[in-house]
């Protein structure tokens, strides 16, 4: 049982590793809907105690919306935008590799460090939720593309949920549903910003925003 | 040093053409033809072996004594190398690193005599050769490394690890299915980047293409241009041994039958390595060459699973 969810988790780090080194858009979005799937699957594994109907819900809905519904969404406004490629990020993709293994040994090193109040059925959750909020982090401050940095912002959330459904066992549902529907208002609201974003500059790289500040 | 141990060395010098063969017959197959015979490499040696090779006038020492060394280098390798369960001929704490950097003299040797023949032509072969090795030496270290402590972990209390800690024969003889049964994953990842390394290192499809010649392209190839003769066998053969190496040392980790019976284990063993070239020619037969670019990028993410391994193992 220990070694399926250390599969997952270890599949869960890769996918994060795959989203910072890689530069086609779609296959970004790919791996976001897979991560958002994988993590679906997780409660099922981590959580604590019986399969509920609540976890069945919670894990069917958080596998409809991240693994379907945002994809979906981005998929369109990045056909609508006809952007293919994030072109020179700020940091390069191996670069961005190899700086997310550093992250990595960081989030493993404060995982241990925090003190939990429950034992976990896996020591790697807390690290994986760490790393993945960074990750997301990383996506965000280190490329062009609107697009990427709302992939960085889901992933971020990812982490959110990964490190809440490790400690929030009794979170109600109705928190739950409230964060991923808030979520789901911010991609929906970003996708129409990125279609304006591209309509008014004939591309969506967010830099030459910045030099609007006064 | 067991006396039977003498015997995988011996494997691997007499077995070791065969591999070649094995690749180019299961690309021939893909490709719906009749392909060379699987001795090819064989004839081949005895072939070259027996014309009197060509030497360049601007060629010093140097280039006649390149193949030679790579040979050599290539064969005390085999001593550390074990295979099946057994131990090898010689084990140390650490010769795993003994084990790299013979590779590492083997490819160094080749280089000089590439530079050595003046021609920009090889020099960028080499540059190449060199700059992708770089990236490929760490994840096979670390990989080893992860795989090491693995063993470690996985050994069943009471029982004390006879030979010596990190070494390749300590490594190797702790790997079991119990190993897998506890971190799985973790040996997995190491597999995966053992294999892109074994690919790199042997001038294979994703990375370099062992068939073509006279291309901007390749790597490998390029620095042998002007080998001839029985130095042109050495390298062939060098090569073989190289490829046998890493195929052992992967087909270690993929197969660890370890029952005690040294027969059982050996055979194992081999297989798994006859299957491994298999698999090296079904890679061939269904990927493309990538971008040049984008070699890096591959080995610095094999990179990334060797490290992502040993954070996993080290974690406990």
């Amino acid at each position: 049982m220990e070694l399926w969810i250390d599969a997952l988790i270890v599949l869960l780090i890769l996918t994060n590793l795959k989203l910072i080194g890689s530069s086609r858009l779609s296959a970004c979005i790919r791996i976001v809907a897979l991560q958002g799937i994988l993590l679906g699957i997780l409660p099922g594994l981590v959580g604590a105690g019986q399969l509920t109907i609540r976890a069945i819900l919670l894990s069917a809905i958080t596998i409809v919306f991240k693994g379907i519904v945002f994809p979906w969404l981005l998929l369109r406004s990045m056909r609508s935008s006809s952007v293919r490629r994030e072109m020179e990020p700020f940091i390069g993709y191996s670069t961005s590799m190899l700086v997310s293994v550093g992250l990595l040994a960081l989030a493993m090193w404060m995982g241990s460090q925090l003190p939990l109040p429950i034992p976990l059925k896996s020591q790697l959750v807390v690290p994986l939720s760490l790393f993945t909020i960074m990750v997301g982090l990383l996506a965000i401050v280190s490329r062009r593309k609107a697009l990427s940095q709302v992939l960085g912002y889901l992933v971020m959330e990812n982490g959110i949920y990964a490190f809440g459904l490790a400690l929030a066992l009794k979170e109600p549902l109705l928190v739950e549903l409230g964060t991923l529907l808030d979520v789901f208002m911010a991609v929906f609201v970003m996708g129409i910003a990125i279609f304006h974003i591209n309509r008014e500059f004939d591309h969506i790289d967010t830099d030459l925003l910045s030099t609007l500040k006064g | 040093m067991q006396t039977i141990s003498i015997l995988h060395p011996l494997t691997a010098l007499i077995l070791s053409p065969l591999l070649p063969g094995i690749i180019n017959r299961t690309k021939a197959f893909f490709a719906g033809r009749k392909g060379q015979p699987l001795l090819q490499t064989y004839y081949d040696l005895a072939r070259l072996f027996q014309k009197t090779p060509v030497y360049s006038q601007t060629t010093s020492w140097i280039f006649r004594a390149g193949p030679l060394a790579g040979l050599a280098s290539a064969i005390t390798a085999l001593l550390v190398l074990p295979i099946g369960g057994g131990a090898a001929m010689f084990n140390f704490t650490g010769d795993l690193i003994f084990l790299i950097y013979l590779l590492g003299v083997m490819r160094f040797f080749t280089v000089l005599a590439a530079l050595d023949t003046g021609s920009a032509f090889e020099g960028m072969g080499a540059s190449r050769e060199v700059q992708f090795s770089v990236l490929a030496e760490p994840a096979l270290l670390l990989s080893l490394l992860a795989m090491g402590e693995i063993g470690e972990i996985a050994l069943p209390a009471g029982i004390q690890e006879t030979l010596p800690h990190l070494s390749l024969s300590g490594i190797y003889t702790s790997l079991s299915f119990s190993a897998w049964m506890h971190s799985g994953t973790v040996l997995l990842l190491a597999a995966s980047a053992l294999l892109i390394v074994l690919l790199t290192e042997n001038s294979r499809i994703p990375v370099d293409d062992p068939t073509t010649h006279l291309e901007l392209t390749m790597i490998h190839e390029v620095m042998v241009l002007d080998h001839s003769g029985p130095d042109l066998a050495m390298i062939l053969y060098g090569a073989a041994i190289k490829l046998w190496i890493f195929s052992a040392l992967l087909a270690g980790v993929l197969i660890p039958v370890r029952s005690g019976n040294f027969l059982l284990d050996g055979a194992a063993t081999l297989g798994g390595i006859f299957l491994l070239a298999i698999v090296i020619g079904v890679i061939e037969s269904s990927m493309a060459r990538l971008r040049l670019l984008r070699i890096p990028q591959l080995l610095s993410g094999a990179g990334v699973l060797a490290i992502l391994a040993l954070v996993l193992v080290l974690r406990g």
